[in-house]
């Protein structure tokens, strides 16, 4: 996560902005496909606003720099306005020193060369390397969103997402660490007893756990996909996150 | 695919359709002349018969060349032509005006229009250069309100000029948007909700923003007419369950091309809604992600052996490699494959192309290595085009393939027509091999991805390479060359290359002498594009006796001056001569960063951009 800061500082754009801007949902990379409610008002222009070519120009000056994908380096180049180099330098300093790249050459189209790109995205995500992107649902929420864990070192840093990323809708009040406390046994008990919403996520195995109940690093490996419901709803979890407690204390 | 093959392995087309008008009315003031003076002498029911029989003759007249030739003869038959003429096809959308095409030729039922130069897909154009639709509907909707259907490439296309599409011609029926773009998916939603009997809706590598847009939903209910639907391009999330009912009650359709957005197992539930396809685009090809929740896997298998039709298999846009053998059942019938977007290896591609016996047009990458090109030429002998296309596009990068899986290709397939080749290294004995085991070449394109890059074996020039190319290959008609290139391949191809319409160029050639060769050596060379070569303005001269004959001529990066362009365009009036710089060069420096000229019977266009002065 020393890595999402440092990047986020050289975005040079305060913490809330970054994340949404970082954050990746269905659409074009770069393109703002959903726009919850209540969120901050997007301040960047899309590259949709500004035309599709802003798009392709971009992809194309990453394949340049041949830098790691990520979309955080596609928003950079967005602000670089798109500035056309006739020669590509090799960004990446992992790579030997490459040959500077010409502009359309090999001819190539850039709707080719950019679904390679996509693809090439898409392959390191699903590996280790890559971001750790999970579907985020909230019920009552008309839409769903995504979260990279990658991108937080606790719970805490991923409650504070949560929140502001659903916070036009009602979320219970967690106590002053935002989330429930997971290690309280009679606090989880009095919120689960209660229509506050808590996070549960899918395992690797299938199962639906409450959050919080594994360390982070754990977590951020097995969690598939993460479900905010209702307490009330959620009490069909809780033994079995009681069991996994007790048996690891 | 056949709709990608460029115009170029057409016929031959003689004379020019785009410039005939001035060459007609030199012609016919002649010829009437003569005529007339007869005709006066006769009453003019005769002439009316006469008319009347051609027109009903000449309706059977489909190729333009022979429309062409057909409308010099007098003008009775320059009229009727024009009277008969359904399909409009201009090779270069400022050659002519809309006003000028729609005042000739009142009765036309298909435009086909072509706007950008090539080269402008690997941006070495900034945007917005021109080639708009807009003034083209505006003047068919007024004049020729019978239009029904349109075919674009590279050519501007606004959510407006759509919307102008489905309202003014009632009877539209098909579009076809090759490389296209500005408009999205808004722009589609009102064109399909309005066209009532549309049949094809083809985009092919289109560029179409994401007005998030639900436009598969606003297709009309009841049942459709839709022959053919083909998205791919369409790079955003579709209405499924909108798709699916679209399908269901579309009884013609035939071709169906979707996008990555359609997962496999979506995939499975519109084949079984669609046997009939004959072509079909799979999408990604791979499960979507909240797939594997226990469900069973559909019988993929069976799906695909149901389409008894399916000739024309693409897609495979995100695929797992997995699901391949669920092609198996058809691979006999396939007559066209394309892997251009999968990134298969040679193993991977085996048991597929090995039963592709009647493939004729093969797309793939170049990650199935020398040892998949092999598995090919063993198998797919009535191939006529294959185009390998690189995974890594970039000069220094690995090549998977080389002269080996090339020479195995020429070997194995020798009734190939059209190759369209990258790769890191090639030799000359290799090219050769292929200029003599597939004498039926018409489209030869070679792309050695490092710049002046030699004979891999003998460190030579790759020279005779191409050289036995335009030798021996007599049909030859498009070429595209690369690698070290001296003078002397340019003296080959002026001297052997007669039928050559299509040329390519770059990083080639040593001095004004190679563009010489060419220019006063092909004279059916219509298409000539050059990048980063050293000609200078004495060879732009020596082509003056031959630009009018020319749909266009493209130099970029070469060593053309303001003055030398200037020169061309006092010399030749009916030459727009545009010098294009790229968009953040403010200064007008002594040398010409991109020429580009073409002929036009309307001077120079009044729709130019900033960064484009026209001489």
């Amino acid at each position: 996560m020393e890595v999402g800061r440092k990047m986020a500082n050289m975005l040079g754009t305060d913490d809330d902005l970054n994340f949404k801007e970082t954050e990746l949902c269905l659409g074009l990379p770069g393109g703002i496909a959903v726009v919850a409610a209540g969120n901050e008002t997007e301040s960047s222009s899309s590259p949709k606003t500004n035309g599709k070519r802003g798009f392709s120009e971009t992809v194309d000056l990453k394949l340049n720099l041949q830098s790691k994908e990520s979309t955080m380096d596609l928003n950079k180049n967005l602000d670089d306005n798109g500035s056309k180099e006739k020669s590509g330098s090799a960004k990446d300093p992992a790579k030997p020193p490459a040959k500077a790249q010409v502009v359309g050459w090999p001819p190539v189209r850039s709707y080719r060369k950019n679904i390679m790109a996509n693809q090439k995205n898409s392959s390191e995500e699903s590996g280790n390397s890559g971001a750790a992107l999970v579907k985020v649902s909230m019920d009552g929420a008309p839409y769903l969103r995504k979260v990279d864990l990658k991108m937080y070192k606790s719970y805490q840093e991923l409650s504070d997402a949560l929140a502001k990323m659903f916070s036009s809708f009602t979320m219970g009040n967690y106590g002053p660490q935002g989330m429930i406390d997971f290690m309280n046994e009679s606090k989880l008990m009095d919120l689960l007893n209660s229509s506050d919403y808590v996070p549960s996520y899918e395992d690797k195995d299938g199962d639906w756990m409450l959050v919080g109940d594994v360390p982070w690093q754990m977590f951020v490996d097995s969690c598939k996909r993460l479900r905010i419901m209702k307490g009330s709803e959620a009490i069909g979890l809780a033994p079995r996150a009681m069991e996994k407690c007790k048996s690891r204390a | 695919m056949a709709e990608q093959m460029s115009d170029d392995d057409e016929r031959q087309q003689s004379p020019p359709s785009d410039l005939d008008f001035t060459s007609n009315k030199a012609r016919t003031c002649i010829v009437t002349g003569s005529v007339s003076g007869h005709t006066e002498f006769q009453s003019l029911y005769p002439d009316q018969v006469l008319e009347n029989v051609l027109e009903n003759v000449l309706h059977f007249l489909t190729s333009r060349r022979d429309r062409n030739s057909a409308s010099l003869v007098c003008k009775s038959w320059y009229r009727v032509e024009a009277l008969t003429r359904s399909e409009l096809f201009i090779g270069n959308c400022y050659a002519v005006s809309p006003a000028r095409a729609t005042a000739r030729f009142t009765r036309v039922r298909a435009l086909h229009l072509k706007g950008r130069p090539r080269f402008a897909d690997f941006n070495l154009m900034p945007p917005d250069w021109g080639a708009h639709f807009n003034p083209w509907v505006l003047a068919f909707a007024k004049a020729c309100p019978w239009l029904e259907k349109v075919y674009l490439k590279r050519m501007s296309v606004t959510d407006d000029d759509l919307a102008t599409l489905a309202e003014s011609f009632l009877g539209f029926k098909e579009l076809v948007l090759v490389c296209c773009d500005g408009f999205g998916t808004s722009g589609l939603a009102i064109f399909v909700s309005k066209c009532r009997q549309l049949k094809v809706l083809d985009l092919i590598e289109s560029e179409v923003s994401d007005d998030e847009t639900d436009w598969i939903s606003c297709f009309p209910e009841g049942e459709s007419h839709l022959e053919s639907l083909i998205f791919d391009c369409v790079e955003c999330p579709i209405n499924f369950e909108a798709l699916e009912r679209l399908v269901a009650r579309s009884p013609s359709l035939k071709k169906l091309r979707l996008n990555r957005y359609v997962s496999i197992g979506q995939l499975y539930r519109l084949m079984v809604q669609a046997p009939q396809l004959t072509h079909l685009g799979t999408g990604s090809f791979s499960p979507s992600e909240v797939a594997g929740q226990g469900d069973q896997e559909p019988d993929y298998v069976t799906a695909f052996a149901a389409c008894k039709s399916l000739v024309c298999l693409s897609g495979f846009r995100e695929i797992i490699p997995d699901y391949l053998p669920a092609i198996y059942p058809i691979c006999a019938n396939l007559t066209s494959l394309n892997f251009s977007y999968a990134n298969i290896t040679a193993e991977q591609l085996k048991p597929i192309i090995s039963n592709c016996h009647k493939l004729q047009v093969f797309w793939v990458l170049d990650s199935i290595c020398d040892e998949g090109l092999q598995a090919v030429a063993a198998t797919c002998k009535e191939l006529r085009e294959l185009r390998v296309f690189p995974v890594d596009a970039r000069e220094d990068s690995d090549g998977p393939v080389s002269e080996v899986g090339f020479q195995a290709i020429s070997e194995g397939c020798r009734k190939l027509q059209s190759i369209l080749y990258f790769c890191q290294r090639m030799t000359n004995a290799a090219v050769i091999a292929m200029s003599r085991n597939c004498p039926d070449l018409v489209v030869f394109r070679l792309c050695i991805m490092g710049r002046h890059r030699p004979d891999h074996v003998t460190g030579e020039p790759m020279d005779d390479g191409f050289g036995a190319i335009v030798m021996n290959c007599k049909k030859l008609t498009r070429l595209a060359v690369s690698g070290l290139l001296t003078d002397k391949a340019f003296d080959y191809i002026g001297r052997y290359g007669k039928l050559v319409r299509t040329l390519s160029v770059a990083f080639a050639g040593d001095s004004d002498m190679a563009l010489k060769y060419v220019l006063e050596g092909c004279p059916q060379l219509q298409k000539l594009e050059i990048r980063d070569s050293p000609f200078g303005d004495a060879a732009l001269c020596s082509g003056l006796h031959h630009y009018y004959n020319m749909r266009f001529l493209w130099m970029s990066s070469c060593r053309l001056t303001h003055q030398g362009c200037q020169q061309i365009a006092r010399a030749m009036p009916r030459l727009v001569v545009e010098v294009i710089r790229s968009a953040d060069e403010e200064e007008v420096y002594d040398r010409v960063q991109t020429l580009y000229m073409y002929r036009s019977l309307e001077g120079p266009r009044n729709d130019a951009p900033k960064f484009v002065t026209i001489l």
